[in-house]
């Protein structure tokens, strides 16, 4: 199909992305894993002349507390998140696939403008939603009956404060993957699914396989690619409540930022960093291979 | 029955994703005594535009919105122009290192951008690029490239050579074959891309925090939303209309754009 061509027009084309990922990708990532193992705190930031410090910077890491607990945290934070992703936004793309046109339009629409919506913006939003005063949630709590709820301050505790970044990432999330899931769904061929109702399947054994054997790769690539967003996630936590209170939402990038930016241990937060990419990375290799194959 | 349990869940679901956004808009336009009041309203029974006043009056704004749109275009038109040029060399061109061009570029979708914020600052300082929108540019055209270059490819590959072929049959030169037959048919993959790189860097908050220091005048709208409370205090109707304004080049744009974008967006991502 592709022509051979043995120019130089390819590399031509090619060039400014590869310079573009040189400088702006490769050399800080190669920085970044530089200064993780050097000793580089403030003062080497202003006059340069860091020392190298081998392995120190990861060995203070892994034998603090500290670390363990984060890491644990963003694990719970990770699993929780992409779970409730993955389970709602395929029941809205099940949903989405029955309805009529008119509903699905506007379903449609409603998870395009919470999509569009940026993250600052709902953010903001969801601190004036669990506002504890005059926030709307608080009040549909008291109505419904649930009258602790009155004047109930969210971001006062640590696991409240935890639940509404769930729900905040979750309501953010959902509509990217139902509506890519939709899409993949409308490709499952109804031929396949008539004669599986012929066959007498009921719905969960006709999801369980003829969908969900046909999406497979879908399945995998939304799972992964939510997993690298859900656990990578930074400026919804650091604008709601800065990893508190009590440090009871820092997640491991959280984690990385506080430890360079307040205490000023850029070679600390270095380490952070790279052992959240290895992590990640080890967690996703088997999906990041089959990707490539495609 | 069926139907009617099926159209109430997808209506309760429909809500539930709307209402934020709704709430939104709804208390920007609500004068303060509704908003301060013990049973909230859920309709703008006395409209006001008081708060948007306030947030457009608010010291900066101007700037960071233009800061933020100026940053944010400029950032994916650089990725648009290189990524074509790298989608074209990867679907219709056969080279030695292609593959490991590939494999590069899926990889750099996932880079770990917060790990870079250091070293990227480093480099910012020591080039004189700190407090500089151009860096700022750079930095949110590196983190659109490497979704545009695999979106692209994707929808690249879905045209067939064959009708670049028979324009080059008729006397077409090949780069006249790829603006007047390729081009076209690649708009929705265009738009698709240019949405999703709009959307990124217009959201971009950790890189702005970490690149402008010390001139308050480079900041971006996400900072200066973010640091509301220093702005506004308690004032949520001013709060909530200067987020209206952040988020409404994004959402107007979704909607004037997803009708033409809708499943090519999701075909072009899942191709890869």
């Amino acid at each position: 199909m592709r022509e051979r061509t043995s120019s130089l027009w390819p590399y031509l084309l090619i060039a400014p992305a590869v310079a573009g990922g040189a400088f702006l990708l490769l050399y800080p990532l190669l920085k970044a894993a530089v200064i993780s193992f050097q000793h580089f705190r403030m003062g080497e930031l202003i006059r340069g002349g860091a020392t190298l410090a081998g392995l120190d910077n990861y060995a203070e890491l892994l034998a603090g507390d500290e670390f363990w607990t984060v890491l644990g945290r963003t694990a719970a934070w990770t699993a929780i998140n992409v779970v409730l992703i993955v389970t709602l936004s395929t029941g809205v793309a099940l949903m989405l696939v029955r309805l009529g046109r008119v509903l699905r339009l506007a379903l449609m629409s409603a998870l395009a403008l919470a999509w569009a919506t940026p993250i600052i913006a709902a953010t903001t939003v969801f601190q004036w939603l669990f506002q504890s005063e005059l926030g709307v949630v608080n009040w549909l709590l008291v109505t419904l009956g649930f009258d602790s709820f009155r004047g109930y301050t969210w971001f006062a505790d640590g696991t409240a404060t935890f639940a509404v970044l769930v729900v905040l990432v979750v309501w953010q999330s959902v509509p990217f993957a139902a509506l890519t899931l939709y899409a993949g769904l409308t490709t499952i061929p109804a031929e396949l699914y008539e004669s599986a109702r012929i066959d007498g399947g009921t719905g969960p054994q006709i999801f369980l396989k003829v969908t969900l054997p046909m999406l497979r790769q879908l399945f995998a690539l939304v799972a992964s690619l939510e997993v690298i967003w859900v656990a990578k996630c930074f400026p919804q936590i650091w604008v709601l409540s800065q990893g508190g209170p009590d440090g009871a939402t820092t997640t491991l990038p959280v984690y990385a930022f506080k430890v360079a930016r307040v205490l000023h241990r850029y070679d600390l937060g270095s380490a952070v960093a790279m052992l959240t990419v290895v992590i990640l990375a080890v967690a996703l290799v088997s999906n990041l291979r089959r990707m490539v194959r495609q | 029955m069926r139907r009617l349990l099926l159209n109430a869940a997808a209506l309760a679901v429909l809500v539930t994703t709307i209402f934020p956004v709704y709430w939104m808009f709804l208390t920007a336009f609500k004068p303060t005594r509704d908003i301060q009041a013990a049973t909230p309203t859920f309709w703008p029974e006395h409209p006001t535009l008081e708060h948007f006043v306030t947030a457009v009056n608010a010291p900066g704004f101007w700037t960071y919105w233009r800061n933020s749109l100026v940053v944010t275009v400029a950032a994916v038109l650089v990725a648009l122009v290189v990524a074509i040029l790298a989608a074209f060399a990867v679907a219709r061109m056969r080279w030695r290192g292609r593959a490991g061009f590939v494999v590069a570029v899926f990889a750099a979708q996932m880079a770990p951008w917060e790990a870079l914020l250091v070293p990227v600052f480093i480099i910012a300082r020591d080039s004189g690029l700190l407090d500089s929108l151009a860096m700022l540019t750079g930095v949110y055209f590196m983190i659109t490239l490497p979704f545009t270059i695999v979106t692209l490819r994707g929808f690249l590959a879905a045209i067939p050579l064959e009708l670049e072929e028979a324009a080059q049959v008729d006397g077409c030169s090949r780069p006249a074959a790829f603006r007047r037959v390729v081009f076209p048919l690649l708009a929705p993959g265009l738009m698709a891309t240019s949405l999703f790189g709009f959307i990124t860097a217009w959201n971009e908050f950790a890189f702005v925090n970490v690149l402008i220091i010390k001139d308050q005048d480079k900041r971006t709208l996400p900072v200066w939303l973010s640091s509301f409370r220093d702005v506004f205090g308690t004032d949520w109707g001013a709060t909530m209309a200067a987020a209206s304004l952040f988020a409404l080049p994004a959402l107007l744009l979704f909607l004037f754009l997803q009708r033409r974008v809708g499943a090519g967006m999701t075909a072009g991502a899942v191709k890869g």
